[in-house]
């Protein structure tokens, strides 16, 4: 790992951190607990696609403490740690399959970071229940991961030529 | 994009649509539908669909009881063996931040899923 990497790494943990902010502003208020963007993922599949899967990895795991730390509690903190380590586990076996480009891992990201909240939710609150909301949060995680994977797809584009 | 995208995507659609439409009519009912579910020391005794009258006698292993009654989304409770009677007292309940309370039997009638109470609190 070299300074231009490190260097990288940082800036794409503060972009992360920033997207995060912007999220808390812009909360998507369409009645279904959890349902986010996912601004942040943009940030965690370009990390996976430029400068491979352990950095990304500690990406998504800094950026789901500074952003609990920050601007969230402790159960926020919680559920959004079981959604990054499982999107995260989802997309990188995504990747290794080499069957699908970047829209498809991003949407394999998206929808794992809902159903890994849902899941620590259902056990953290005893609410069976809450599974009724799993279809709606996969469908809206599939379309911000098909949103990202295109954005996504264009920026690695970019910043490989950069760190070339 | 790539094929594959598309053929996770729509694998992921279909598993999501499915499992919507699994919900609805399988499980049978809507289950955003306001139930009135009474409790025991915590256990769950049961639940009764808001929207049908009935009366419901419930009772306890030591003799006592408390008689609930459901009627035009209303929930009250009629009757009830304890000493003080607050949860006779207590006027008739349709929202869902407000239980019915009855502590000498541990007993507490709630409606899930209804709709919300516009003031938090009435003093009287």
């Amino acid at each position: 790992m070299n300074t231009k990497k490190i260097a990288y790494l940082g800036l794409l943990i503060a972009l992360a951190f920033v997207l995060s902010y912007i999220e808390v502003l812009l909360p998507l208020n369409i009645g279904i607990p959890g349902a986010k963007i996912g601004l942040a993922n943009i940030v965690v599949v370009v990390a996976l696609y430029t400068i491979g899967g352990k950095n990304a990895f500690l990406l998504s795991i800094v950026r789901v403490l500074l952003v609990g730390l920050t601007f969230g509690n402790f159960a926020m903190m919680m559920y959004s740690m079981a959604g990054a380590l499982l999107s995260f586990a989802a997309m990188y076996i995504g990747k290794r399959t080499k069957k699908l480009s970047t829209t498809g891992v991003s949407v394999l990201g998206g929808v794992f970071h809902n159903v890994g909240q849902i899941i620590v939710a259902m056990f953290v609150l005893e609410t069976k229940q809450l599974i009724y909301y799993l279809p709606f949060l996969i469908i809206i995680g599939t379309i911000s991961g098909v949103v990202i994977g295109i954005l996504s797809a264009m920026i690695c584009k970019r910043v490989k030529l950069a760190l070339s | 994009m790539k094929k594959n995208d598309f053929i996770l995507i729509a694998v992921i659609l279909i598993i999501a649509i499915t499992a919507l439409l699994g919900q609805r009519f399988l499980l049978g009912g809507n289950p955003d539908s306001p139930m009135v579910v009474v409790t025991i020391d915590g256990v769950e005794y049961g639940r009764y669909p808001l929207d049908e009258d009935r009366e419901e006698r419930i009772s306890l292993e030591d003799g006592s009881y408390n008689v609930l009654s459901i009627s035009d989304g209303e929930v009250q409770m009629k009757e009830a063996s304890c000493p003080d009677q607050i949860c006779v007292m207590h006027r008739p309940i349709h929202s869902s931040n407000d239980p019915i309370v009855c502590l000498p039997n541990r007993v507490i009638v709630i409606i899930e899923n209804g709709e919300d109470s516009s003031i938090d609190t009435i003093t009287n």
